[in-house]
């Protein structure tokens, strides 16, 4: 009788301190999602400080390209009011900003003296380093869901996951207009 | 293997069970040893897990200050974001993508093209990369090298290979002192054989043999399966790097720049050669792929990369091409 009730106690032990392993795995893995998706906000804001340096460093040189400042200027005003209004909104105003900058990156190649100015290169690895740095963050986040998805949907914590309300997280995701490619003008203009 | 997840699976397993093969050979020697001078188990295992402790010990420094001592024996200076803007960058984008702290960069003044990564774990990582390789090589090929280096911290692999060179360390101490034991044990007794243990006297003698074959061969087998851990966990670094950067274009060329270099990285030396990006020691490079070095031969490296994208391997001109390996 008491090695069967030693053997009951040992199993419930096991079967505890599993449940508690299983647990605080899954927790970490979600605060790391959490962790992933803030930093992806850390650097959209450091691109937006970045750009008005940039557009001031190639005003002088561009006068006949204002067009393609405006549109810069104008489309990093609208990604960050679009941060106000959700997720999907914000994705889409960064990728129209993304398509200025490259626009204007393409028109200064046109100037080879505004090219190979200092502040323009040091400015444009700035930049080339920000938009790597955000997708960067952005397949981070990617990774850590996946990771956490894995963690839920695998034996043996998908016996128990729903039950203690571990819930499947959705990958950051590009929205359609990124499928189109930016316009970028090459149009001749002296 | 084609996709780079199924690549790091096969390379984390190997790296295992060879550091399992490890064990397994000290266990051997311990035991067979401890049998012979104890003619006991408890003594192997006392025995066996004294040669532990000791190299254990002997290699704590390296643990903590390892990396001290590689960076100032390679004459590597701090950089920051002022003097070398663009690896700062690279760096740090990899390490968003890798999830881990920023490590401390250096700077080697050489012109030959390399890079290492020390450190017991990312929060104590450094990486240093030589001038030439700033220069050498576009910012994508660069990103796959700091991907691989950056790969090797994340993966705990200076930890991993440290662990397994304490253990192989221990077979050669074992090893070494157990055959000046019966070697001078031999001389002294010059004629009368064994004790007066008649039972176990035919165990023992086998054991005796076991144990006198095993420290004979155990250490080189050992180093054998060292560096064999070494190159498995080189190709992980690689299969890692390009979950990173999901770029296997930039690390093979990158490789392909480096393996048709011809200059010579000064300070390296036998022992900081398996710490570096590809061997630095040109002539070892050459006979890679023999089963002593350190680093898996380039023309691999680059192959298994070309796999990642359903390419077919190097061609014979191709190789003749990257000619610092002819």
């Amino acid at each position: 009788m008491e090695i069967a009730l030693l053997i009951i106690l040992a199993v419930v032990a096991v079967v505890v301190i599993g449940v508690i392993l299983i647990y605080n795995g899954l927790v970490q893995r979600r605060l790391r999602i959490d962790e992933a998706f803030a930093q992806i906000e850390v650097q959209l804001k450091r691109r937006y400080d970045l750009i008005p340096n940039l557009v001031s460093a190639v005003k002088g040189y561009l006068e006949f390209e204002q067009d393609t400042l405006t549109r810069v200027t104008e489309a990093r005003a609208n990604a960050i009011a679009a941060g106000a209004r959700g997720p999907a909104e914000q994705a889409a105003a960064e990728n129209m900003l993304t398509g200025a900058l490259r626009s204007l990156f393409a028109v200064v190649e046109n100037y080879p003296t505004l090219k190979a100015n200092e502040n323009v290169l040091s400015l444009q690895e700035q930049l080339t380093t920000t938009e790597n740095q955000i997708s960067f963050a952005r397949q981070h986040y990617n990774a850590t869901v996946r990771d956490y998805n894995t963690a839920i949907a695998t034996f043996p914590a998908v016996l128990i996951a729903g039950m203690l309300g571990f819930l499947k997280r959705e990958f950051f995701d590009a929205p359609d207009e990124v499928e189109q490619v930016p316009a970028v003008d090459l149009s001749l203009r002296t | 293997m084609s996709t780079f997840y199924q690549q790091q699976s096969a390379n984390r397993r190997n790296s295992f069970l060879l550091a399992f093969l490890v064990v397994a050979l000290l266990a051997a020697l311990g035991a067979s040893i401890g049998y012979v001078l104890t003619a006991d188990p408890t003594g192997a295992l006392v025995v066996t897990a004294g040669a532990v402790v000791f190299g254990a010990i002997l290699s704590a420094g390296s643990y903590f200050s390892g990396d001290r001592l590689v960076l100032a024996a390679s004459g590597a200076r701090p950089v920051d974001e002022a003097s070398a803007p663009q690896l700062t960058n690279v760096v740090r984008e990899l390490s968003i993508a890798a999830g881990i702290p920023m490590p401390k960069l250096y700077l080697i003044d050489d012109s030959a093209p390399n890079a290492f990564a020390t450190g017991r774990d990312p929060e104590h990582a450094s990486v240093a990369v030589t001038s030439g390789l700033l220069e050498k090589l576009d910012r994508e090929e660069l990103q796959g090298v700091i991907a691989h280096e950056l790969s090797h911290v994340r993966n705990y692999d200076i930890r991993f290979t440290l662990l397994v060179g304490v253990l192989v360390g221990s077979i050669a101490l074992l090893a070494d002192m157990y055959l000046r034991v019966s070697f001078w044990s031999a001389v002294g007794r010059r004629g009368s054989r064994g004790g007066g243990r008649s039972e176990g006297a035919g165990l023992g003698a086998i054991m005796a043999v076991v144990a006198i074959v095993l420290a004979i061969l155990a250490p080189i087998i050992g180093r054998l399966v060292q560096m064999a851990v070494s190159r498995q966990r080189e190709y992980l670094a690689d299969a890692s790097a390009v979950e990173l950067t999901r770029n296997p274009y930039g690390l093979e060329r990158a490789l392909a720049v480096i393996a048709s270099d011809q200059e010579v990285l000064e300070v390296a030396n036998r022992a900081t050669q398996h710490l570096y990006f590809t061997n630095p020691i040109k002539k070892f490079e050459k006979r890679a792929s023999g089963l002593f070095s350190t680093h898996p031969p380039i023309v691999d490296r680059v192959n298994r990369l070309r796999e990642l994208t359903s390419r077919p391997p190097l061609g014979s001109e191709e190789i003749a091409g990257l000619s610092g390996l002819d």
